[in-house]
């Protein structure tokens, strides 16, 4: 592994470079094919009102794809990410249009740990409201 | 209605090996708008070091979600399918996954919970390659939202 980024030059709250990541129903159904998820409440707007969305969501594991990539670009190397997790809080919702949403994605240094490894903290909005909870990955660096 | 506490610590049988193609990493990749070097030429892999294009982070998971319908579709257990969300979501790598590699997930019911009506199953996919080292664990939260009055 050989990240771009050394742990001696790193400190508990340093910034990762922000990025916002655009998501519409071509892209929904992108991803719904890659991923073999082809759940109907990712494409169908009739479905998913019918259990109850406000309209299509985008699938979870999208966003956190597209949440890690804050860490993984910055850090060079996406082979040292040892640890990922986040918890869905809220739906992304995409509407019907040329625009669809945008995924707001800011990460820092939570923690340094052993073994030249840090703990970023994410945070991923979407429309306002945070998407995902407890975003967290722990990442190898050089 | 709750679940049966005692299918915690129930383990399913391995499944059988998934190859991780160079071109199914390449659609991943592109459908996550994330192209990468090291996850679509070879050479640059092996600029990282690694013998092959290496997989997003998340790529792992059409594995092991595919894995835990064993789970989540086993009539005994009785888990709702049709009602059930994604609550979150963990991995913990020893290494990428990578072009070439043949792996089996092992699933495991770690924890059942009924909370609110809700029932909440946690299962933790262990993922191995052909020579038998463990690549990657998952963890995956599955929440079957309870059912509507009337």
């Amino acid at each position: 592994m050989t990240a771009k980024i050394s742990y001696d030059d790193v400190e508990v709250g340093t910034e990762l470079p922000a990025r916002s990541f655009g998501v519409t129903r071509a892209t929904l159904v992108q991803y719904a094919g890659a991923s073999g998820d082809f759940n109907p409440i990712h494409w169908n707007e009739k479905f998913a009102k019918e259990v109850g969305l406000p309209d299509v969501i985008a699938h979870g594991m999208f966003t956190m794809a597209e949440a890690v990539r804050v860490v993984t670009d910055w850090v060079g190397d996406p082979g040292a990410v040892v640890e990922y997790g986040v918890r869905f809080t809220r739906p992304v919702v995409v509407p019907n249009d040329e625009q669809g949403a945008t995924i707001e994605v800011s990460g820092k240094i939570g923690a340094k740990l052993d073994d030249h490894t840090v703990r970023v903290d994410l945070t991923a909005t979407s429309g306002g409201q945070k998407v995902l909870g407890m975003s967290r990955a722990v990442v190898r660096l050089a | 209605m709750a679940l049966d506490q005692s299918f915690v610590g129930r383990t399913y049988p391995p499944t059988d090996p998934y190859e991780v193609g160079r071109e199914k990493i390449r659609e991943f990749a592109e459908a996550v708008g994330d192209t990468h070097p090291a996850y679509i030429d070879p050479e640059a892999a092996k600029a990282l070091g690694y013998s092959d294009v290496i997989a997003p982070p998340t790529f792992v998971f059409s594995i092991t979600f595919k894995a835990a319908g064993q789970v989540v579709r086993d009539p005994q257990l009785g888990l709702d399918y049709s009602r059930v969300v994604h609550g979150d979501q963990k991995f913990a790598y020893r290494r990428p996954v990578r072009a070439g590699d043949r792996l089996t997930v092992t699933s495991t019911i770690e924890a059942i919970k009924s909370m609110a009506g809700n029932d909440i199953v946690d299962v933790r996919g262990e993922v191995h390659d052909e020579a038998g080292e463990h690549v990657v664990t998952a963890w995956t939260k599955l929440v079957a939202r309870a059912a509507e009055e009337g």
